[in-house]
């Protein structure tokens, strides 16, 4: 594995009974990059991260993520990396701080290091009014800010993020994108999923899965020279529509 | 007027949902309400539904009351949630003979006004609705919302979550039904869905930011929008941000969106500016403005 691959995957597949939710997928995520990975609904992405992120089996290829061999080492694996999903990022009935504790914890980080972790945290985010409050109670830009944010607070090399701005305001989700690409810039690389096509256009290399393959992997501007198109929207019709 | 909507307000306890919202659908329309999520949608069209009283203000649907006329309403519209909520132990076909069943049709009678959308998941009407895939749940749950020929039609966020390619196919089919002399009023977070809608409302925080055309709406943006591109996003981010005269600056796709508080802005001045932080290959173009670009303005 090179230095500057932070994640490595041959041949990759996954398949339930006789069906193959992922079908021998290769590709490289290199350090400090924002890769996107795209795909219809049921193109079997969710479960391609879930391989990723150690918490999945495959059933053949091979897969190194932050250095880690999927079969081997799972749980170095999820020591890691840093995830986050619109479903599930925060307990909604711990504060902001328990949040934070709790996770901390969690990531192995001493009660020192949580402490400075967490005031420079709700520096960053503002959050000083609502630090005691309910992570219920917050809108969900907040949330969601606060929710990448904890994912990154035992400083990960890579952070997978799955569909992170769902129904979330067009400004608050131009926040989140600002917070992503200060991480890739600090050397973590971001590996999203998104519906949004527009989020497409600000990763550097993108990846398109259909019916459980990759059909095209390049940099957005690549990608829509390749296919002689304006937009990602475009790329993404015209390859998943067959 | 279709629906019509006047000074309606909503708490939850201490959270205020809905404030003073007014608006009017008219008949026939296809009319998007546009918002992020806890704009408060759901709980108009909860209220539309009578499903939910507002605090105060009153609303008519079809000609009926919310209130008084509660049932009526019931009987002429179909409400499909934005969470799936048919009967997940019934097959696919069950679940429609239910639905007809209970409004006093049959599936034979209205099948004209399903047949398009149905016709796709009719080779599983066998399959328990719990087990089929997102699409046709979507698919089947609009088939149960329309077998009825309701007059009004609500739809809730019904493309959240689904892919581009679905969601483009589904507003083609939002369009077929209005043919057929349905009102629909459709919720969604994607301000680019707004395309296809006669008249939009974008609403946030429980407020009406605005209600006409897409092409009004775009019309009423008080600025001139430059998209702007170098070789480093974040930098240039960063760089457009410490510019003094910025007015906006939102990403776009390949672009940033931005808007000067000058009324006479001198593209060359700031590419100096950009420039002297060490931005490369840098272009400043106008461009188009968008419905999320207003949205945002709005909403500042």
């Amino acid at each position: 594995m090179k230095q500057t691959n932070v994640i490595k995957v041959e041949n990759l597949t996954k398949m339930f009974g006789d069906f193959t939710a992922v079908n021998a997928v290769s590709f490289e995520v290199k350090k400090g990059e924002i890769f996107g990975f795209l795909g219809a609904n049921g193109a079997g992405k969710t479960t391609a991260m879930k391989m990723l992120i150690g918490i999945s089996t495959p059933t053949s290829g091979d897969a190194q993520v932050a250095g880690f061999d999927v079969y081997k080492n799972p749980d170095d694996i999820k020591k890691n990396i840093g995830y986050m999903s619109q479903k599930f990022a925060l307990y909604d009935d711990l504060t902001v701080k328990e949040n934070i504790t709790f996770f901390g914890g969690i990531y192995g980080l001493s009660r020192h290091q949580i402490k400075e972790k967490r005031c420079q945290l709700v520096e960053e985010l503002g959050l000083q009014e609502v630090v005691n409050e309910l992570v219920s109670s917050l809108p969900l830009g907040w949330k969601q800010k606060l929710a990448f944010s904890v994912a990154l607070l035992h400083d990960p090399k890579i952070i997978f993020l799955d569909e992170p701005t769902g129904g979330v305001d067009p400004i608050t989700r131009r926040q989140f994108w600002e917070m992503i690409y200060k991480t890739a810039h600090n050397g973590t690389t971001v590996f999203v999923t998104t519906h949004y096509m527009d989020e497409a256009e600000y990763c550097d290399r993108v990846s398109i899965m259909v019916d459980g393959k990759i059909e095209a992997l390049d940099s957005p501007k690549k990608l829509k020279e390749h296919f002689n198109v304006a937009s990602m929207n475009d790329v993404f019709l015209k390859l998943a529509r067959g | 007027m279709s629906i019509k909507i006047e000074h309606i307000s909503k708490s939850f306890k201490d959270v205020s949902a809905l404030k003073d919202i007014s608006f009017e659908v008219k008949e026939g329309e296809l009319f998007g309400l546009i918002g992020p999520d806890g704009a408060g949608k759901t709980t108009l069209f909860r209220i539309l539904t009578t499903l939910l009283i507002a605090d105060e203000g009153m609303a008519t649907v079809a000609g009926y009351d919310a209130i008084k006329n509660y049932k009526d309403i019931r009987n002429h519209v179909g409400y499909m949630p934005g969470r799936f909520s048919l009967y997940q132990d019934l097959t696919v076909e069950e679940n429609l003979e239910f639905f007809a069943t209970i409004f006093g049709t049959t599936v034979e009678e209205n099948y004209d006004l399903i047949k398009d959308i149905y016709i796709q998941i009719e080779p599983f009407k066998k399959r328990r609705s719990g087990k089929l895939s997102g699409g046709m749940k979507q698919k089947l749950a609009l088939s149960c919302a329309l077998i009825h020929k309701p007059k009004v039609l609500f739809l809730d966020e019904p493309t959240t979550g689904v892919d581009p390619v679905s969601r483009k196919e589904f507003w083609e089919m939002l369009k077929r039904l209005q043919q057929k002399g349905i009102t629909i009023l459709v919720s969604t977070p994607y301000m680019d869905e707004t395309a296809l809608c006669d008249r939009i409302a974008l609403i946030q925080d429980g407020k009406i930011l605005e209600v006409d055309t897409p092409q009004e709406i775009i019309n009423h943006y008080p600025k001139k929008i430059y998209n702007i591109k170098a070789d480093k996003m974040y930098e240039l981010i960063l760089a457009l941000n410490a510019y003094e005269h910025n007015h906006s600056i939102y990403p776009f796709g390949e672009y940033v969106h931005y808007t000067d508080k000058r009324g006479d802005f001198n593209p060359t001045e700031l590419i100096q500016f950009l420039e002297g932080k060490g931005l490369k290959n840098i272009s400043i173009q106008p461009t188009e403005t968008t419905i999320e670009d207003t949205f945002m303005e709005l909403a500042r």
